[in-house]
């Protein structure tokens, strides 16, 4: 016993000694990461040259942070994680009785976010509903369905598209254009952007089916760059960086949302506010949101989602039983553009205002980077994704009172994206499979069972 | 016929940095087969790490020579851009090695990202203009080739001359070729692994240091986005040459800077970008394996 005890004490120390070590090391490491980047800040001057200005004690907070955390690390948690683990391996798998809440929770998520709105307006008032509905409720609801529309070409079919943001600039595009030059009314142009979309994936498409894996990825990643800087430089019609403005907001059943005497304000007898269109968008997108989950658990179970998730598995065992790759890649490129295109129409029509700014790489990243995270394939794990990724973003602007802590220079906004590209990077690292790593398979014999996201291929094409 | 030659000269140039970025991208896609999406941020990196140690020089000491500068900017750079290398590579791709293939694209441009951002925290969000480090210009035959253009051809031609010798004929070259073509029985023959694919993420890094330092003595100017279009037609390059080849990807990445400088000088510069990917398309589609590329053989 006195033996045990003594070896335990070694290791505990052993242990401390390693920690001491592992802290050095890290601090030493942060030194020459950041010595040039956080002691050393290149500032224009008066007569606009750099001039270097010392932070030399914010290099040292950044150094013992690192040294600290890394003590920490290796001293407390990974001991307490190996003992957790351990303790895990020992207990019985029991298998648990899913909870209620658990079960139903697609069902109540929706139920929450068709009173989402009146709530909101019950509780903070007219004006101050607008926050919350329209920079949480409607941006994140445009990304939950770009990432489940996103989820039908990478999720289901297994192709890797990293331009996605094209066909929501197209969609997006279609409806500014047309409807500014031919006043056409929203609700023309959303099935005809949806459309235009599709037509546009089928033609990237075409050439790139011979393509697998990363060359796939990279050439839809040239073919979004393409498309952008085709919207930057046709001037003529898309007026370039400048973007198009003014375009027309979406109706009612022909009500308008604005201040004149038949507008929805005044036939409901309520006060003028843009929040009641806010509202109107917020349901308009969970609307379309949820159309695209219908139609892609539908499809899930038809000949065409099944030879989706048959390619993804294995294509050559595919072509050797019969299914047209040709085809069913097609229409995976174009049914996900054109859920694409529904949403950039109504990010055109939300933002009154479309310019090639917001087409970026950076969007078809942060759109891939939801549905990886969410666990390809899973519609909630994406929508809960989408929310943690964009609400937390979304929330870093209204932490101003950081700035009494940081002082009145701090500026939460700045670290929106840093914090963001992180939190990509951690989550991944934490949970490689995603925030719902398993799967239902489409196809079951007797008996519906869970399986774990590991035993799914992702695909190669 | 002199326009013509010009053009050759400054799209060799601009092709030399293109090229130095595309080997990163080439070597470390070979090596784990994944594509390293921060590499072009790493190249922004190298460039402000030489621009902070040009400023502490212009700062601190007084009437350093150029070429001195220079070396200093460069070795720096490299050292930096190295060691943020080494530790993206530990902290954010090997928990994930053997996991799915997108876990690490993924983390890559999480990675991206953050760099980018990374820098415009810290070092603000404006352009960085320095003045000319080196300005004499010659004229050859009605042809004006600047003494920043030959230097940096002569310092690509330098380092690919040190790397091709490192990969070819150094045990430690003879290990990355062992782990690229199978990591399992490298790593049953007795070749550290981990420390092979380090080593690979250090020298990809190096490299697009230099290329971050030519391209900030070349342009005089570098900014906190400057990763993302360069490093896209640095990864064009390398899978315009053949992605995993090294000849390949200095090959595609001159290719790239002349069909640049040329569509620029004969056509619309607005769509020098449109002519660069279109030509990726295009060579992906007819040619997937790049001009030097093995053809993949597909196994059941």
């Amino acid at each position: 016993m006195a033996n045990i005890a003594s070896t335990s004490a070694s290791a505990g120390s052993d242990l401390t000694a390693r920690a001491l070590r592992e802290a050095v090391f890290a601090g030493l490491i942060s030194l020459g990461l950041f010595v040039l980047f956080v002691g050393l800040k290149s500032d224009q001057n008066i007569r606009n040259e750099l001039v270097l200005n010392q932070r030399w004690g914010l290099l040292s907070i950044f150094v013992i942070v690192a040294a600290v955390g890394r003590f920490l690390m290796v001293a407390y948690v990974q001991p307490a994680m190996a003992r957790r683990k351990a303790a895990k391996a020992e207990a019985d798998s029991v298998v648990k009785e899913e909870t209620f809440f658990k079960r139903h929770f697609s069902k109540i998520a929706i139920v929450a976010l068709i009173f989402y709105p009146p709530v909101i307006l019950a509780l903070v008032g007219v004006q101050g509903s607008l926050k919350w509905v329209d920079n949480f409720g409607v941006q994140i609801l445009i990304y939950v369905m770009l990432a489940w529309g996103l989820n039908i070409v990478v999720g289901l079919a297994g192709l890797l598209d990293l331009g996605y943001v094209a066909f929501y600039a197209v969609g997006a595009y279609s409806y500014a254009l047309l409807s500014t030059y031919f006043g056409l009314s929203f609700w023309i142009l959303l099935p005809v952007a949806g459309i235009l979309a599709a037509f546009w994936g089928m033609i990237l498409g075409f050439p790139v089916l011979r393509l697998r894996g990363d060359y796939l990825a990279i050439v839809t990643l040239a073919f979004g760059e393409i498309i952008r800087l085709v919207l930057i430089n046709w001037t003529e019609v898309t007026k370039g960086t400048f973007g198009v403005s003014g375009i027309a907001k979406a109706t009612l059943f022909g009500i308008k949302f604005d201040a004149s005497k038949d507008g929805f304000a005044a036939m409901m007898g309520l006060s003028m506010s843009s929040a009641y269109y806010k509202i109107f968008l917020f349901y308009l997108i969970l609307a379309l949101a949820l159309l695209t989950a219908y139609v892609t658990i539908r499809l899930r179970r038809m000949p065409i989602g099944r030879a989706w998730e048959a390619l993804r598995e294995d294509e050559i065992a595919c072509r050797s039983l019969g299914i047209n790759t040709v085809t069913t890649k097609l229409t995976a490129f174009a049914t996900g553009a054109m859920f694409g295109g529904f949403a950039g129409a109504f990010f055109a029509v939300r933002q009154g205002f479309v310019s090639p700014e917001s087409f970026v790489f950076l969007e078809s990243a942060v759109i891939l980077a939801i549905v990886v995270l969410g666990g390809m394939g899973s519609l909630t794990g994406i929508a809960i994704a989408a929310a943690v990724m964009i609400g937390g973003t979304e929330i870093l602007r209204e932490l101003s009172f950081l700035k009494a802590i940081f002082g009145p220079d701090f500026t939460p906004e700045l670290y929106r994206m840093l914090i963001f590209g992180l939190a990509m990077v951690v989550v991944m690292v934490w949970k490689p499979r995603g925030f719902v790593g398993s799967r239902e398979p489409t196809a079951f014999l007797r008996e519906r069972k869970a399986i774990s996201g590991s035993f799914t291929k992702e695909g190669h094409g | 016929m002199e326009y013509f030659v010009q053009q050759l000269v400054n799209g060799l140039t601009l092709g030399s940095i293109y090229g130095m970025i595309a080997i990163g991208y080439t070597m470390v896609y070979g090596i784990i087969g994944m594509i390293n999406f921060a590499h072009g941020d790493i190249f922004m990196l190298g460039g402000f790490a030489a621009l902070i140690v040009f400023l502490l020089l212009t700062t601190f000491i007084a009437g350093v020579p150029v070429v001195l500068a220079l070396l200093l900017m460069m070795v720096v750079a490299m050292l930096t851009a190295g060691l943020w290398n080494w530790t993206i590579e530990k902290v954010a791709y090997r928990p994930l090695r053997g996991s799915f293939r997108l876990a690490p694209l993924i983390t890559a441009i999480g990675m991206s990202i953050a760099l980018s951002n990374f820098i415009q925290v810290t070092q603000g969000p404006r352009n960085k203009p320095i003045p000319p480090l080196v300005s004499s210009v010659y004229d050859v035959f009605g042809i004006t080739i600047s003494l920043k253009q030959i230097i940096i051809i002569i310092i690509t031609a330098v380092l690919l001359s040190i790397f091709w010798y490192i990969v070819n004929k150094t045990p430690l070259g003879r290990a990355q070729r062992a782990t690229e073509q199978d990591r399992k029985m490298a790593a049953l023959l007795g070749v550290d692994v981990d420390r092979t694919i380090s080593v690979t993420f250090i020298m990809g890094a190096a490299l697009a240091a230099v290329a971050g330092t030519m391209y900030l003595m070349y342009y005089g100017v570098v900014v906190f986005t400057d990763g993302f279009v360069p490093g896209v037609k640095a990864f064009t390059a390398a899978v315009l040459g053949g992605i995993g080849s090294l000849p390949g990807a200095v090959l595609g990445g001159l290719l790239i800077g002349l069909i640049e400088s040329l569509w620029s000088a004969y056509f619309t510069i607005d769509y020098k970008d449109v002519a660069t990917f279109s030509i990726l398309a295009i060579v992906l589609i007819f040619k997937p394996s790049g001009i030097l590329g093995r053809p993949e053989v597909e196994k059941v």
